[in-house]
């Protein structure tokens, strides 16, 4: 791959598929190898699908420091919403290159994470919009947003693990 | 099913003990009982008048167990009309929010203006006389006030005005509303989420200091990994107090460990705010003096107001409520308020700063989502029939680690859900 072709969208499923499978084995360390040093993560409100998280209130807008923290409460002892952990499963699906801006390859993949915990299924509906890069031969994330189809968290209460 | 003669609290002032019946979590019959008594008596919270600025803007959104629409009419005054049409019940407006001069029913077409009076009924030739279309405009609750921006409902004709019944809130209601000269306002964005838990444990877990370093364990290492440590490690070693405001509603008031987006600057907002920090801060001294400045700008304070809405004003300002679905499920929807002329890169900064800690996604409401569950699913033991609520119970002055709040808000509900029901006579016309 050079810097100006767009990867194939294999190539690309490969990059969701893995981050899909460490997440939900909740090998977190790794998962943070896949993210460029200013990776963000987002998730907007469910009224508000395309704001700003400048001027709208979003579930969660971490920077990198913040994703960082996230992970080591996560695979602490004191993130009682997911200790014990969460059982996930994500479904990733109708994976799309869209084009590139600047260095960013622009993804989008729909998604359907189901989430069991004391015996109840919720499950999170969406889609994904991602920021790539290259680095090296390797594809790295630099934004990931999951924009919720759920018209509001309900019955999930909350999204502890990283959706 | 076996009738409980149990009381649904033990209040002993003498021994310094102070008991909740766990029922009150679990019995339907119960929840039916605050249906009556409580959400259909009591002043609930229905909006803020910032989320409908201009004439025709409206909210639709279910208050006390009911679908609602907060509107400006064209008259620009705020109004709550009930979302049923007059004729045969369908919602008349079926957005969530938008900008209108009119609601037309889709099922037969009858429209009503913003004031809801009812102006269009299709083939109105049908009707007799006797059918007066002035007598068919959308219902509403017989009282709709507002305290500085903050709406309110009450669908008790015979209720006291909003001002008497926020009774001590108000002032706290004060230190919030005067975060700004223009008014605060609602943010774009509103979390919707839920519990598989009773209520009142978001009513209780509110405004709980007592639970904060084990349950927001991960919080506290969070700020101190940012360079933030408590002073003396240990929240309650801080100036602080825990307030009984007045019919059912209380108050926690602390010197704030995190920095507060109004004009306290703490080491996670960068060096390099600093000195506007320090400007805005100088702007509070001069409109309210030292004294005052210092408690709106330092402290932090959790307000609950009987029964169902907090207004936390800690690292940044959320207005939550919620409502019993089910005995063991609640919907909650929260904002963030903030004051409208903030600039954009402050209002940005708040909001980051709202999302370290609250939130359905952020470090710290999930556990206690997390943690009213756990109680709820422990409630099945019915073995055990009461919970405790008698921490503080014989401090002169009890401490925000204390339950003197939880108390004052329990008195009130058993107050209510107990006297006798003398039909009151209703007020004169």
């Amino acid at each position: 791959m050079n810097a100006t072709e767009l990867p194939s969208r294999q190539q690309v499923e490969d990059l969701l598929y893995r981050e899909a499978a460490l997440l939900d084995e909740w090998r977190l360390e790794e998962w943070l190898a896949l993210l460029t040093q200013d990776a963000t993560y987002q998730i907007p409100p469910t009224d508000v699908p395309e704001g700003d998280a400048r001027n709208t209130l979003f579930i969660i807008a971490d920077d990198a420091l913040r994703i960082r923290s996230r992970v080591k409460q996560l695979l602490g002892k004191s993130a009682w919403a997911e200790n014990p952990h969460s059982r996930t499963r994500r479904m990733i699906t109708n994976v799309r290159v869209l084009g590139a801006e600047d260095e960013n390859i622009i993804i989008t993949a729909n998604f359907a994470v189901h989430r069991m915990r004391y015996e109840s299924v919720d499950t999170y509906i969406g889609h994904y919009d991602y920021k790539l890069v290259r680095q090296g031969n390797e594809l790295r994330i630099r934004e990931r947003r999951a924009i919720l189809d759920n018209e509001a968290l309900r019955p999930h209460g909350k999204i502890g693990f990283i959706l | 099913m076996e009738k409980s003669n149990e009381p649904f609290i033990i209040d002993d002032e003498a021994a310094g003990l102070f008991r909740v019946n766990r029922r009150v979590f679990t019995d339907p019959e119960c929840l039916e009982q605050e249906r009556r008594r409580l959400f259909d008596k009591c002043w609930i919270y229905a909006g803020h008048e910032s989320e409908v600025p201009h004439a025709g803007d409206y909210r639709s959104r279910n208050v006390a167990g009911r679908p609602l629409i907060l509107v400006r009419g064209d008259d620009r005054a705020i109004r709550v009309l009930l979302n049923t049409c007059t004729h045969r019940g369908a919602l008349v407006c079926r957005q969530k929010s938008g900008n209108a001069r009119t609601f037309q029913c889709p099922y037969h077409a009858w429209t009503y203006d913003s004031r809801g009076q009812l102006v269009g009924v299709p083939g109105e030739d049908s009707y007799s006389g006797a059918f007066k279309r002035e007598e068919m405009a959308l219902g509403m609750p017989p009282h709709v006030e507002s305290y500085r921006g903050f709406v309110f409902v009450c669908f008790d004709r015979t209720a006291d005005s909003l001002y008497d019944y926020l009774a001590g809130a108000r002032e706290y209601l004060d230190l919030v509303a005067d975060q700004c000269q223009l008014g605060m306002k609602i943010v774009a964005g509103q979390q919707s989420y839920s519990a598989r838990a009773n209520w009142k444990l978001l009513v209780e877990n509110s405004y709980d200091g007592y639970h904060g370093l084990p349950t927001h364990q991960r919080y506290f290492t969070f700020l101190a990994d940012a360079g933030i440590q408590m002073k003396g490690g240990n929240i309650a070693s801080q100036r602080q107090r825990a307030i009984d405001l007045g019919n059912g509603h209380a108050v926690l008031e602390y010197d704030s460990p995190w920095g507060r987006p109004i004009a306290q600057w703490a080491v996670t907002f960068g060096e390099h705010r600093k000195a506007h920090f320090e400007e805005l801060r100088r702007r509070f001294d001069e409109r309210f003096g030292a004294e005052r400045a210092q408690r709106i700008c330092e402290t932090s304070r959790n307000l609950g107001i009987f029964p169902n809405l907090v207004i936390n004003d800690i690292m940044a300002v959320t207005v939550r409520t919620f409502y019993p679905v089910s005995p063991d499920y609640m919907e909650v929807n929260a904002w963030a308020l903030a004051p409208v002329d903030e600039s954009a890169e402050d209002s940005a900064l708040r909001l980051d700063n709202f999302l370290t800690f609250l939130g359905p996604g952020g470090f710290a409401t999930p556990d206690d989502v997390e943690m009213l569950e756990s109680c709820q699913r422990g409630f099945a033991n019915r073995e055990v029939v009461w919970s405790d609520i008698s921490r503080g119970m014989k401090r002169e002055h009890p401490s925000i680690t204390d339950e003197l709040q939880m108390r004052a808000f329990w008195r009130r509900w058993n107050q209510l859900m107990t006297e006798p029901q003398i039909r009151r006579a209703r007020k004169a016309a």
